[in-house]
């Protein structure tokens, strides 16, 4: 594991997972992927080294920013696509918070793309969960930056003509130092993922793979589904080769910086020619994230980057430290007489 | 031959040459000697928006404008008595700023073919008769400074960018001032270099020298100190004061101070002024955009910082839909924008008041917040500290309105004692037995400030419709109408905590003139100048724009006109209007410049000269 252990680790007393389930009903559809990450987060945050007072979850505008509604922590329901800006500010206040960004990818990708890559290239430490379904779904079924080419939407009857974003290679080339992937059908990887990502100092950036099963619905079955992920899908583990397939037959070998699906089991191949997992190469996460544009390669998900750096808000503070230690503590007096001052008897 | 010296109670100076030729700071240095020796003064620096315009041309032009006496000086002057212009495209876009018979002092080396040609002029101004009303002297300012400094080896670039503390060694020769601020000066700032410091010296005592010495000088001014009131003082320009003001406020209420701000013309000295002030915990974050910056102060506003941003107005359209959140969370929150020229990016280094029906009403829904301005350079100071109070005590988001003539313009200011400043009492929530997000202070109608870390007071709020007391979402119709009312009551009822409208002259007569902002000194002189005539004429100068003083009303009724001067069409006037019906006569003039209190009285003799006051234009 590359990161240092979170700071804080006294919690005085064990939390559960009613800790964090709020009074309100939450009011998402009847089958949503949005439920699952919910239940997950919802699992782990008791087990994390914080205090219960400490969390802030910050969202924006979306189904996915209803989210900090329905957890029992301080939060703030944003404006569209500003949750990352507004949690910049909350954790710059008090870097002693742990604070989570709830958003998806409209929210989080389109009308608030900006917000994101900056604090991402800040390295913040905040943690930003975007649910990804490619839909607009609080506005009824619009395409969004993830939407496919070609897919037929409410504003799109002749199908999408615009070119996607991949969301983890918008967070690795806007130099975010922690970016997964999950997805809602998997608890446990989800529920390894939100740990992780808690545990890194810095920005966090996990994209989950979220079914909108009324404007979308099983756009990412070929990858979530239970019986067909374990060919469509390889899951990183640091330092470990890239092996899938129902009897881990296959794996992900480099040919030059392209890489491909050989059989391990056939003779041509061995384990030993798999390419493996470094979760500190950023070149190799951006040639994993790219693997999305070849239909032949299975999709990657886990922990793509996990690299040190030191979040901006320490940053803040040392200099803060800095100039106290030079200056010492200011004086409003001080201030207000300024440099140059004379005196009317 | 022996040189005269005669006493004048007022001088205004205007310095002018190419962007690239540092007359803000020239302009900057004589003002600060003017500080020091006890004059009082006023300030308008004029500069275009390029930084480096090609050199000669008139669009490039920068010029800094000083009025500075022994008696209170209001406004840095509607025309000057002294121009300095350093080449011709200075001389044609300023000489019309000069009064009859005032003095020019040119720098003759730059009046060639060339430089008449750059300036779009035919024929050379200082030989074509064009110049007779003035008193005209012309000095060979680029070649005097090459010859103080010839041994030194230096670049002719060098020499040209050091000639203007020739002139200004000029002046403080020609105005009996002391060297020894700018000296000091000089030596601060180019430390690293004792060259640089030894060839600056040389060339402002050259010009001081050249004065004293050569014979076409045969007059001397002196212009005493002012009798200001007795106390501490200190120059001080608009954006620093306001830096200071948040400052204050945040040591006050015992608050951190986070400014979340993006570069923009002429608010961004104040995020450089508080970025350098880190010894007492002040946050700067320079954000992505005006969006994120207002964003990122209301998140930290929340964590229970005291927060502020700060823009013009472009960005403050930008940070429209932010402030209906703050206004929806009802969080405090300081929103300074220093007006500029509009609309879109109009004049982004000229001043305008044109953003104030924005600030009061410019957002989408039921939004009002609480609106005032400063008047001057130092009232800056007050308005923003007065700006925190507010927003802290109301729970609310509060616009302090400046412009680019108080945020640039300066003048000596009566440093108060910290310890006096009214004091700013911050409660945090801290009791879960009794906590509810949106559960209303009986007097304030303020809703309790609960941070993050605190246990047992988890809560979400958001900017959808807030139930009244539990702060939960709600759709219900009686709710929706019943939190409106309470969110404009809340700022309506600022006004019981605020002083009562002043009114400078006569509570009642013929002619009350409302203003607001930066026109203060150019209306008091104004009305000083009518009043003197005999005529009755009072002055209300309104710094609480939203709630309005208590009195505000009152006194309106009292008088039989009202006239409302303001660098906008017509903006307080509809305010006023609306909420008292008076038939107010506004006067707006709007070239992005300050209003001259010349074109201000004569608008007010109208109402007693017999001619109809009504129309709206100079």
């Amino acid at each position: 594991m590359p990161e240092t252990v979170a700071k804080d680790q006294t919690t005085p007393v064990k939390l559960t997972i009613k800790d964090f389930q709020s009074d309100q009903d939450v009011r998402w559809c009847p089958g949503c992927g949005d439920y699952s990450i919910l239940a997950q987060v919802q699992r782990v945050l008791p087990d994390l080294p914080h205090k219960k007072e400490d969390y802030v979850v910050v969202s924006g505008i979306g189904c996915s920013s209803r989210f900090p509604y329905y957890v029992d922590t301080y939060g703030i329901h944003g404006i569209h696509g500003r949750a990352t800006a507004i949690a910049s500010g909350v954790k710059i206040a008090n870097p002693k918070l742990n604070v989570w960004v709830a958003t998806g990818d409209g929210d989080g990708l389109s009308i608030g793309g900006n917000h994101m890559i900056h604090m991402l290239r800040r390295n913040l430490n905040i943690k930003v969960a975007l649910f990804n379904n490619e839909i607009y779904g609080l506005t009824k079924g619009q395409y969004s930056p993830t939407s496919r080419i070609g897919q037929i939407t409410k504003s799109t009857p002749t199908g999408v003509i615009d070119n996607p974003f991949v969301p983890v290679s918008l967070a690795l080339g806007a130099n975010a130092t922690f970016v997964a992937r999950s997805m809602d059908r998997d608890p446990k990887h989800l529920q390894e993922m939100v740990r992780r990502a808690d545990k890194h100092q810095g920005s966090a950036f996990l994209e989950i793979y979220q079914n909108c099963n009324v404007f979308n619905d099983g756009a990412f079955f070929t990858w979530t589904e239970k019986d067909s992920r374990d060919t469509t899908v390889v899951y990183l583990e640091h330092g470990k080769p890239l092996v899938f397939g129902k009897q881990k037959e296959k794996g992900i070998r480099l040919n030059g910086f392209t890489p491909e699906v050989v059989n391990t089991t056939e003779g041509k191949y061995s384990v030993n020619d798999l390419l493996v997992h470094n979760e500190q190469d950023s070149t190799l996460a951006f040639i994993l994230a790219n693997m999305i544009h070849d239909p032949e390669l299975p999709r990657a998900m886990g922990v793509f980057l996990a690299i040190d750096r030191t979040p901006y808000e320490e940053l803040v503070q040392q200099q803060i430290a800095k100039a106290k230690a030079k200056k010492g503590e200011g004086d409003l007096q001080k201030l207000l007489d300024g440099d140059e001052t004379w005196v009317i008897q | 031959m022996a040189k005269s010296t005669v006493t004048l109670d007022e001088v205004t100076i205007r310095f002018a040459g190419d962007s690239g030729d540092g007359m803000q700071l020239t302009g900057t240095q004589f003002t600060n000697t003017a500080a020091v020796f006890g004059n009082d003064l006023s300030t308008l620096p004029d500069y275009p928006a390029e930084i480096r315009a090609p050199a000669g041309t008139t669009y490039g032009v920068s010029g800094f404008q000083i009025k500075f006496g022994s008696l209170d000086v209001l406004t840095p002057g509607d025309t000057c008595d002294v121009l300095v212009a350093m080449n011709p495209a200075a001389l044609v876009t300023n000489v019309k700023m000069l009064r009859e018979n005032g003095t020019i002092i040119v720098n003759e080396d730059s009046f060639t073919d060339r430089n008449f040609k750059m300036a779009g002029i035919a024929t050379n101004p200082l030989e074509d008769g064009s110049l007779a009303r003035f008193q005209v002297y012309k000095v060979p300012i680029s070649k005097m400074t090459a010859n103080a400094i010839a041994d030194m080896n230096l670049s002719t670039k060098f020499i040209d960018k050091t000639k203007n503390f020739f002139a200004l060694g000029l002046m403080y020769w020609m105005y009996n001032r002391p060297l020894d601020q700018s000296v000091r000066f000089i030596q601060e700032k180019f430390a690293k270099d004792p060259q640089v410091i030894e060839a600056n010296i040389r060339v402002l005592k050259a010009g001081f020298n050249y004065g004293d010495t050569v014979e076409i000088f045969t007059t001397r001014y002196e212009v005493k100190p002012a009798k200001l009131p007795p106390g501490k003082y200190r120059n001080i320009m608009g954006n620093t004061a306001t830096a200071l003001g948040l400052v204050a406020a945040s040591k006050k209420s015992g608050l951190d101070l986070f400014l979340g701000s993006y570069p923009i013309t002429p608010a961004s000295d104040i995020l450089h002024e508080l970025s350098k002030m880190k010894e007492y915990g002040v946050k700067t974050f320079q954000a992505e955009d005006e969006i994120a910056a207002i964003c990122a102060a209301i998140g930290a506003s929340y964590a229970g910082d005291l927060a502020a941003t700060t823009t013009s107005g472009p960005g403050m359209a930008l940070k429209t839909e932010a402030m209906g959140l703050a206004i929806m969370l009802e969080l405090p929150l300081v929103i300074v924008d220093v007006q500029r020229g509009g609309p879109s990016t109009g004049l982004p280094t000229k001043t305008e008041q044109a953003d104030l029906l924005q600030a009061v009403v410019g957002r989408n829904g039921e939004a009002p917040l609480c609106v005032l301005a400063a008047s001057t350079p130092a009232d800056c100071f007050d308005a923003a500290y007065e700006a925190a109070r507010i927003a802290i005590k109301y729970m609310t988001p509060v616009i302090c309105l400046t412009d680019g003539y108080v945020a640039n313009g300066a003048e000596p200011w009566l440093i108060p004692r910290a310890d006096d400043l009214p004091a700013i009492p911050v409660k945090f929530e801290k009791d879960p037995a009794t906590f509810k997000p949106y559960a209303r202070d009986e007097k304030t109608l303020s809703r309790p400030w609960a941070i993050p870390g605190t246990p047992g007071l988890q809560h979400r709020i958001g900017g959808l419709e807030k139930a009244h007391i539990t702060g939960n979402i709600s759709y219900d119709p009686d709710n929706h109408d019943f939190m409106i009312k309470v969110r404009a009551a809340k700022i309506d009822g600022i006004a019981n905590d605020i002083p009562l409208q002043r009114i400078e002259g006569d509570p009642e007569g013929e002619v009350l003139v409302v203003g607001w902002g930066g026109t203060y000194g150019a209306i008091k002189s104004a009305v000083a100048e009518a009043r003197a005539k005999g005529h009755s004429v009072s002055h209300a100068h309104v710094k609480y724009l939203n709630p309005f003083p208590r009195n505000l009303g009152e006194i309106l009724y009292k008088f039989k006109h009202v006239l409302v001067p303001e660098i906008n069409n017509g903006q307080l006037i509809k305010l006023l209007r609306a909420k008292y019906l008076v038939p107010a006569i506004g006067f707006n003039v709007i070239k992005g410049l300050p209003l001259r209190s010349e074109d201000i009285e004569s608008k007010i003799e109208s109402f007693f000269g017999g001619n109809h006051p009504g129309g709206n234009n100079a």
